[in-house]
């Protein structure tokens, strides 16, 4: 049992922090991991980038958006109820280092992702700009922290309801053509991260991005979460979650994210129904 | 003596007692195991017709070992808490083993009278008698030496590390298991199914090592949640790599990664450990095809066909590049399946997986096969055929082609030497690594085998463990 000891909402309900005794993955975590968790008996796997890890507290912290069944079940979880499984740390941890100006861009709930690895290549000496996009103000998250993890802070939302009016990409193409960016690294829904990378492939300049497939053990045994980067097959789980953002079949990923697509919907309609 | 010869002559008249089981027809649409065990009068009768042979040659057919006209003479005096007592002298999982051995390669074959008509079915009875324990038993243990305080850490709950943790108990050492899944049993529990090896079974062979003072612990990555290093430093002495081989092998042609396309680890992992066989009662969901076909003549590959059956396939089919003179699976898995429907296309290939505007697979384009010159395996090398192409079609393809060494834990533990193929490398008398402390067995050892020959490993492992602990390296 992995109990919750602090629980937060955002965005309307509709954006969850939880915050998960795990000490033996607290004290190994790094920026740019997963866990894998499971709510209980009957629930699914599911990976979780972390947004934080605490190795003297014994704790790490996801931000999720309920999406689907598993998430509308997380919700549910108090503080002082558990999680039955959480594995981790797993994944490739993000490889920071210093290389002068970068930028780092977080979509949605991708932010929760960006944020570790924005404060980390912030403590290492690189020069951040952080950009935070959302559909709207109150899906926007983690704006106080990504401030404090960059040096400037960009913020968007596609209705103009806060900050700049449009895309994250609209700002970093402004932000490349008049800065000499040395790296950039882009977390959010797939879309973004396909555009981010087609912006930045025109200015030449190296792209991270963060790949969110479906996943069942994540160590590598099944290949459910493969994905082909540079026309190879690499599993998310074990060669990733972070690649070359120029490499990816974006478009392959968007088509096998939907492969369950019928069940999830059948699943999130009954869970709703059920808990009304 | 003239009692003796018709003593000799009535037990040589009883026939084999078939094992009943469930119709084909209504086991293809359930769970269910498919075998249903023997009755005692049934085991008892069968007990009767083995030999007592002064040298039996079935026990050199042993992997492990199991003192097999031991049991089955206990079994035969109807004295069935003796005979699990007996197995358990070398056989910590005799439930899983009656069920998943194949002895028709292995004791049966050795039996001496399956040189002139059927073996003693001995699987059966050692099925037998772990159920009748089982269901019936007092739950007694058997006797632990006498503590020695020293600590060993197995890596992996599958076969090879449960055979190492239950000597190593016994022989009065502590022992934690680390599984990285979070539920005990490896293959046993997420590659074997459920129609073959129901979990419940597996739970308690696992609860039965936890009663004698294992400790399993589980949703534990080495290597990733802990360290083998941290391990020694905490006070474990010894540590046995049982991690599996693990990592799914797809063929790499046009297609390959269209939706509906398993590798056989997945669709079984999603089936068995998840149940998603009893979705929506169980969250995780698997693609339920109608024409389905599945790459590859194993046991997982009849696991998965057959699997496919179950949940609901109007049609499953083995596509294979060899013949069936080739076929490696089980005999009986063969069989079982081809009675359950599962239709066998030999010498042919895929050259292309085909998928519709979404993504999904539609059908295979596939070539076919001639047998050519031996490869390094000894078995002959699939040719393509020119000029014979044709295309299947089919909305779930289930690739059971083989499984590599995974190398989550081995890329990361230096001073493990591995070989080209990234498995592990272990001496084949002691199981011991290249790393001090270290030992190996099972499947990232050899690369994909039995349930059975991992238990073997893991027994050598324990054994040199056990002598490691006492004398030193």
């Amino acid at each position: 049992m992995f109990k919750l000891v602090a629980r937060k909402e955002m965005s309307a309900g509709t954006v969850i922090l939880n915050e998960i005794e795990a000490p033996l993955i607290a004290r190994k975590a790094k920026p740019g991991q997963f866990v894998i968790l499971k709510a209980n008996e009957t629930g699914e796997r599911i990976p979780l980038t972390m947004a934080d890890s605490d190795p003297e507290k014994g704790t790490i912290t996801v931000i999720y958006q309920v999406v689907g069944k598993s998430t509308a079940l997380f919700k549910t979880l108090q503080v002082g109820d558990g999680y039955q499984d959480v594995i981790g740390p797993l994944g490739r941890p993000t490889h920071i280092e210093k290389v002068g100006k970068v930028v780092c861009v977080g979509g949605g709930t991708g932010t929760a992702v960006m944020y570790p690895i924005t404060r980390g290549l912030k403590e290492i000496g690189n020069h951040v700009i952080a950009i935070i996009g959302a559909r709207t103000k109150d899906l926007l998250i983690l704006e106080d922290e990504m401030r404090a993890a960059s040096h400037e802070l960009h913020v968007c939302t596609d209705d103009g309801s806060y900050g700049h009016h449009g895309f994250v990409t609209e700002v970093l193409g402004r932000v490349l053509g008049e800065e000499d960016i040395k790296l950039v690294v882009a977390i959010g829904p797939v879309p973004m991260m396909k555009a981010v990378s087609k912006v930045t492939k025109e200015y030449g300049v190296p792209t991270l991005v963060s790949l969110n497939p479906i996943m069942v053990d994540g160590t590598g045994m099944c290949g459910g979460c493969r994905v082909t980067v540079g026309g190879e097959t690499k599993f998310a789980c074990v060669d990733g979650p972070e690649f070359d953002g120029h490499l990816v079949d974006y478009d392959e990923l968007t088509l096998r994210l939907q492969g369950y697509r019928e069940d999830e919907e059948h699943c999130y309609n009954e869970f709703c129904v059920s808990a009304a | 003596m003239a009692e003796e010869a018709t003593e000799k002559t009535r037990r040589e008249q009883i026939d084999r007692q078939a094992m009943p089981q469930q119709d084909p027809k209504v086991r293809a649409k359930n769970f269910d195991e498919v075998p249903l065990g023997y009755s005692p009068e049934t085991a008892v009768k069968e007990a009767e017709r083995c030999l007592q042979c002064r040298n039996p040659a079935c026990v050199t057919g042993c992997p492990v070992g199991v003192d097999i006209p031991g049991f089955i003479h206990h079994i035969k005096e109807g004295e069935f808490t003796e005979a699990i007592r007996n197995l358990w002298g070398k056989n910590s999982l005799p439930a899983v083993c009656g069920r998943v051995c194949p002895q028709e390669i292995q004791c049966e074959q050795k039996c001496i009278l399956a040189k002139k008509g059927d073996s003693v079915a001995i699987g059966n009875l050692e099925r037998f008698a772990a159920d009748y324990e089982r269901e019936h038993g007092s739950g007694a243990l058997p006797p632990k030496a006498e503590a020695t305080g020293r600590r060993v850490a197995v890596i992996g709950s599958g076969p090879a590390g449960l055979t190492v943790a239950g000597d190593l108990i016994l022989k009065g050492h502590e022992v934690t298991v680390f599984e990285a899944f979070h539920k005990p049993g490896g293959v046993l529990i997420y590659g074997i199914p459920e129609f073959r090896l129901p979990k419940a079974i597996v739970a308690q062979e696992v609860n039965f090592l936890e009663r004698l003072g294992v400790k399993v612990v589980c949703d534990q990555v080495v290597q990733r949640t802990v360290m083998i290093d941290e391990l020694f430093e905490e006070g474990y002495e010894a540590v046995f790599i049982g991690v599996g081989a693990g990592l799914p092998t797809f063929l790499d042609v046009p297609g390959k990664n269209l939706i509906g396309i398993y590798s056989a680890n997945e669709y079984l992992t999603r089936a068995n450990l998840m149940k998603a066989y009893r979705f929506p009662e169980y969250d995780t969901p698997i693609i339920r095809g109608k024409n389905v076909v599945t790459l590859g003549a194993g046991n997982v590959a009849m696991d998965s066909a057959r699997t496919a059956l179950r949940l609901g396939a109007d049609s499953s089919r083995i596509v294979y590049r060899r013949s069936r003179a080739e076929v490696p699976a089980r005999i009986e898995e063969v069989h079982h399946a081809e009675e359950e429907g599962v239709e066998f296309h030999f010498l042919a290939a895929p050259t292309r997986f085909i998928g519709n505007e979404r993504g999904r697979v539609v059908g295979m384009e596939c070539e076919r096969m001639c047998l050519g010159e031996p490869d390094e395996s000894g078995r002959c090398r699939p040719v393509p055929v020119e000029g014979a192409e044709f295309e299947l079609e089919c909305d779930l393809v289930i690739v059971a082609v083989g499984a590599g060494a995974n190398p989550l834990l081995t890329k990361a533990t230096p001073g493990l030497k591995l070989n080209k193929r990234g498995y592990v490398v272990a001496d084949e008398k002691t199981g011991k690594t290249t790393k001090k402390g270290v030992w190996a067995g099972g499947d990232i050892v050899t690369g994909s085998a039995t349930v059975i020959l991992a238990m073997g490993a893991g027994r050598i492992a324990a054994d040199s463990i056990h002598d490691y602990l006492t004398w030193g390296w």
